[in-house]
């Protein structure tokens, strides 16, 4: 089986593509921290923000649809946000429903709140999004080792990576080889199944893991993982990370 | 011409941790530059036999690899001289990329950046994997996760390959490449298999494991004429009959 949804578009030819990942990680997670920090009524500068960021979306050569559809992963978290804080504080009224039963108002501040948390969850999600796409997964880890993120936390998410495909694929043919023998049956029948299912993963994982450490050993592992190094910075990287100064003085001046 | 020992097994006996006997008294010698095939059933001691040359096992007994005892403090020179390959290349392969995974090897031994980086070219460049660098393992088909993961072992020069079921779970034309890369590797070969074909393809001498104790050690044309030996290991006899009238004819031809 393949996989690739953890870094789809990655591969795609661009300049932006090119670029050194350590530079992609300091300006995405520049746009992120300029985004948050900024007062919700900051709109000339969440428009630039967003300017910018399509800009490179379109000069990575990425379909903007495609992002967009990413970003709709917030939708879910932005629901339990849109029901619950508009009608939290009670100031002036916004707005209000009337649903037949009796009428709903919506406070002036909960509608504040509510921009203030789509307008920037949209925006750190598109710039995330943005890094995924442009950067393969095995980059971006080189990348934050070299950014100085702990080696603990790096090689355990490139084992992570290396491994979950592995394992998803066991899950997939565990649960075929379940449901070709008729798995059904009474919901008590069936939650023991899934248990010793997890049980049996949970085992084979463990022994995977004896076996990769002494392929390991045998390649003459002793404690810790060897580094690579990464090539040096050029104009392009150079020229890209001006942008995060640049950003910052806006941020500055405009909100 | 005699050639230099390089595998000298004395006396080699090896309980699982659960006290079930896996090896019994094995003797065995392996000359410079051979291959020899380590041929049994299931459970016959085969791979256990074969993680004794680089320590990731220590039974009872002696094993010498280049006049060096394989003890614990010669760990780390055993397995600079013996490259071992695991079964399964989801065990060999646990990095990021097919070059993070080459270089691991070379990176250990404490090797600089451009030997390194010349190492994985040569041993990509010889199983037929050139560009493939920057692939994930788990976008590679069976066929080349194999060749990857005997380029792992090709990439620190070791002395002695030990190769673990090298052909498991190929489709014919998969097979047929990775025997052809094997054969095209110099070093002495210790291959451990249960298909004749293979060992037959890539091996001049069998060792005949059954129930944790050596039975045989012959040349493999020898093998080929035993026909009462083959049907006692289950092997199909007149498969091997055939290919040794083959080879008698090709090498009456050829001479």
């Amino acid at each position: 089986m393949k996989h690739a949804f953890l870094d789809h578009h990655s591969h795609t030819e661009s300049p932006v593509h090119h670029l050194d990942a350590r530079a992609k990680i300091i300006v995405f997670f520049t746009f992120i921290l300029i985004g948050v920090s900024s007062p919700p009524t900051a709109f000339l500068l969440f428009s630039l923000l967003a300017m910018a960021l399509i800009g490179i979306a379109l000069l990575a050569r990425l379909p903007i649809g495609h992002l967009l559809k990413k970003v709709l992963v917030i939708l879910p978290f932005l629901f339990v946000v849109t029901i619950s804080i508009p009608f939290m504080k009670k100031d002036a009224v916004g707005g209000g429903y009337n649903l037949g039963l009796g009428s709903l108002s919506i406070s002036q501040s909960g509608l504040w709140i509510l921009w203030n948390v789509v307008i920037k969850s949209c925006l750190g999600v598109f710039s995330i999004i943005l890094l995924s796409s442009t950067t393969s997964f095995p980059q971006l880890i080189k990348g934050m080792e070299k950014l100085g993120s702990p080696k603990i936390f790096t090689m355990l998410t490139s084992f992570m990576y290396r491994y979950s495909f592995i394992l998803i694929d066991e899950m997939y043919r565990m649960r075929r080889a379940r449901d070709s023998r008729c798995f059904g049956g009474r919901w008590f029948w069936q939650t023991k199944v899934i248990g010793h299912m997890i049980g049996t993963l949970f085992l084979r994982s463990f022994f995977r893991g004896e076996r990769v450490y002494l392929a390991m050993l045998s390649r003459g592992y002793h404690g810790t993982m060897p580094e690579t190094t990464m090539e040096r910075f050029g104009l392009g990287e150079i020229l890209f990370l001006f942008l995060s100064p640049l950003l910052l003085f806006l941020r500055i001046y405009l909100a | 011409m005699i050639s230099n020992k390089v595998i000298e097994i004395d006396h080699l006996s090896y309980d699982y941790p659960d006290g079930t006997p896996a090896l019994r008294d094995i003797h065995l010698e392996v000359y410079e530059h051979e291959s020899i095939a380590i041929l049994g059933p299931n459970g016959a001691g085969k791979s256990t036999l074969l993680y004794h040359l680089n320590g990731t096992l220590m039974g009872e007994g002696k094993v010498i690899i280049l006049g060096i005892p394989v003890d614990k403090k010669n760990l780390k020179e055993i397995r600079r001289k013996v490259g071992l390959v695991f079964q399964s290349p989801e065990d060999q392969l646990f990095c990021p990329t097919v070059f993070d995974d080459v270089a691991f090897g070379p990176l250990n031994m404490g090797l600089d950046e451009k030997s390194v980086q010349h190492r994985v070219e040569k041993a990509l460049e010889m199983m037929g994997l050139k560009g493939f660098e920057g692939r994930s393992a788990h976008h590679l088909s069976e066929g080349e996760k194999k060749r990857v993961a005997l380029a792992t072992v090709l990439s620190m020069d070791s002395e002695i390959l030990a190769l673990d079921e090298p052909t498991d779970n190929l489709d014919p034309s998969g097979n047929r490449m990775l025997i052809e890369r094997i054969q095209s590797i110099p070093q002495t070969k210790v291959i451990v298999t249960h298909h004749l074909p293979v060992a037959i393809d890539l091996c001049e001498r069998a060792v005949l494991l059954y129930g944790g104790r050596k039975m045989e050690d012959l040349p493999m044309r020898e093998l080929l004429k035993d026909r009462a030996l083959l049907e006692r290991f289950g092997f199909d006899a007149d498969y091997a009959q055939w290919m040794y009238e083959r080879n008698v004819k090709f090498q009456s031809s050829s001479s």
